[in-house]
């Protein structure tokens, strides 16, 4: 496995404050991220998991400068983010894509798919108009669409459809590193390991560096090399998937491979 | 020993469309302290057998064919007055989405109370009493009976609906993925919980998951439903262990496992060249709408 890494956070912070008390008059804050470091190797797989409530979506906004950062820092091939012009910043996001959860909610259903898959390549002046429909064309058809479906509505697809027009998205501009946000959380069990294999056959095409957000503690043994486990905005434990599963040390990360349902059953 | 409920030949079809079966021929039994657990993916009719069951299909839809019969009780034959005695009092039904099954503008202990009032008839301190009794029983203090449901965590408000469905002891309990929208520690809290009660109670448990793992962990029986109809139906230990059928064995190999020794597969369904006409028939109008 390769070992240099390409996404390295440092001591994240970011802090969310939250109305409190009668009319909302009072506040009160909480850490979302408390000095969270990761680091992303080139061409592996890092899944971040946790409950609810643990920071692992706001991380995952955070690794792309969606959100603001209270403090910290995160360096993209040794580069700042933060540091970055507004114009740099846009530079870099071609390499930094995102993948998001809902594959109802994060389409324009007012778009069609040929738009919605064009329109990274639009904002970032890649090719002519000719181009980029050859470029969005080879993408739909390489996640397992057709010519036709350019022409289609987002609301005439599945979930499962949906999830490959995003992954392709995500991927038309060719990205260095990709955040995909409980990818299949929404997808039914066959439709996922579809959409899981998918993602590691264009992981080995395209060399890409997944962070990849998950509850699912059985997909996340299938798909990563690198385990994060975050509970309230910090990180317990960290480092490779089979020996976290086999040896967790943390009494949290216990407790969590302990209830993956159905291990009683395997155990007995 | 009669069967607590059985279900025998049931069809659903829309008004529409009568030519089209959502559910189709379903049987199956629920014995007393038992669990059984319909499995399937989405659009397979589980959730629709479950509201058969109920008596609450939309209007849209029609039971055109099959019997109901729970502790001896023809249910198909009930009028509406009838139904409503049993539902809530012999039958309980924890609903797939906390979030949006509890009324927001009234406190959880209002709803909670609300069938033991209606069925049992209990006022003042005797019903207060029974709500914080429940509330104990589901792990949440009995204090939070003035919270309002947006107070509440995921968990703690499917806590309050289990509270509400066990409220009148009933004899038989419907859960439609009561755990599906849950973090995984809190989840197995809950089926702790429910095999707790159904122990206790000697209730039995029609358990609606596409989870296998859930299966594994509480189920006596499972029914694997494929694009509404049974495919297969047996034990626990059958089912998982020894499928029959092509379809419950293609389902079972993308299942992911926790330990990653099983390689991933996508779903096959090559296994459907193979069948009858008439399901293939049924299946491509199926295919052909949007999922």
């Amino acid at each position: 496995m390769m070992t240099s890494p390409i996404l390295t956070a440092r001591k994240l912070v970011k802090t969310y404050t939250q109305r409190s008390g009668k009319f909302g008059l009072g506040s009160h804050s909480f850490r979302a991220l408390d000095e969270v470091s990761i680091s992303l190797s080139a061409g592996s797989t890092l899944a971040v998991v946790g409950e609810s409530g643990s920071g692992k979506s706001t991380l995952a906004r955070c690794l792309l400068q969606l959100l603001p950062l209270d403090s910290g820092e995160v360096l993209f091939e040794g580069r700042n983010l933060a540091t970055l012009s507004s114009a740099a910043l846009r530079q870099e996001r071609r390499n930094l894509q995102m993948v998001f959860q809902d594959p109802f909610a994060s389409l324009n259903p007012r778009m069609k798919i040929g738009e919605i898959v064009a329109e990274g390549l639009l904002i970032h002046g890649m090719g002519n108009a000719d181009e980029r429909r050859e470029r969005v064309l080879q993408m739909l058809k390489r996640v397992g669409l057709q010519e036709a479906d350019m022409q289609k509505y987002p609301h005439q697809f599945s979930g499962g459809q949906r999830q490959r027009i995003g992954i392709a998205r995500a991927l038309v501009l060719q990205p260095k590193v990709v955040v995909c946000d409980e990818p299949v959380s929404a997808l039914d069990v066959s439709i996922q390991a579809q959409i899981l294999l998918l993602l590691k056959d264009l992981q080995q095409e395209m060399a890409l560096s997944y962070v990849f957000i998950s509850h699912d503690l059985r997909v996340v043994r299938h798909i990563a090399d690198e385990v994060v486990v975050m509970h309230q905005g910090k990180v317990v434990e960290q480092g490779a998937v089979e020996a976290i599963y086999a040896a967790p040390q943390q009494a949290y990360t216990q407790n969590l491979l302990n209830s993956i349902p159905g291990r009683r059953a395997v155990a007995a | 020993m009669t069967p607590l409920l059985q279900v025998d030949g049931l069809t659903v079809v829309p008004r529409a469309a009568p030519g089209r079966c959502l559910v189709s021929d379903v049987s199956f039994t629920l014995q007393p302290g038992k669990t059984t657990c319909v499995v399937g993916e989405s659009g397979s009719g589980k959730s629709l057998t479950a509201l058969a069951v109920m008596g609450l299909l939309s209007r849209q839809l029609q039971r055109t064919r099959g019997s109901i019969r729970f502790q001896g009780q023809g249910l198909t034959t009930l009028d509406a007055e009838a139904m409503r005695r049993i539902r809530g009092r012999s039958i309980g039904m924890i609903f797939q989405e906390p979030m949006t099954s509890l009324n927001p503008v009234l406190t959880i202990g209002h709803q909670i109370g609300e069938p033991l009032s209606v069925h049992l008839g209990l006022r003042g301190r005797a019903l207060q009493a029974r709500i914080a009794g429940l509330l104990q029983q589901v792990g949440i203090p009995p204090e939070r009976a003035n919270s309002y449901p947006d107070e509440l965590s995921g968990g703690q408000r499917q806590r309050v609906m289990i509270a509400m469905s066990i409220a009148c002891e009933p004899a038989m309990l419907i859960a439609d993925e009561p755990t599906t929208a849950l973090d995984v520690t809190v989840q197995a809290q809950i089926l702790r919980l429910l095999d707790e009660l159904k122990t206790r109670m000697n209730m039995g448990m029609l358990f609606i998951t596409h989870d296998f793992g859930v299966v594994a962990d509480i189920a006596d029986d499972v029914v694997v439903m494929f694009r509404g109809e049974v495919v297969e139906y047996g034990s626990v230990d059958q089912v998982l262990n020894r499928p029959q059928h092509p379809y419950t064995k293609a389902l079972l190999a993308c299942v992911p496992d926790a330990d990653g020794k099983k390689p991933l597969l996508p779903i096959d369904y090559a296994w459907l060249e193979q069948q009858p006409a008439t399901t293939a028939a049924n299946l491509q109008h199926s295919m052909s709408e949007p999922a």
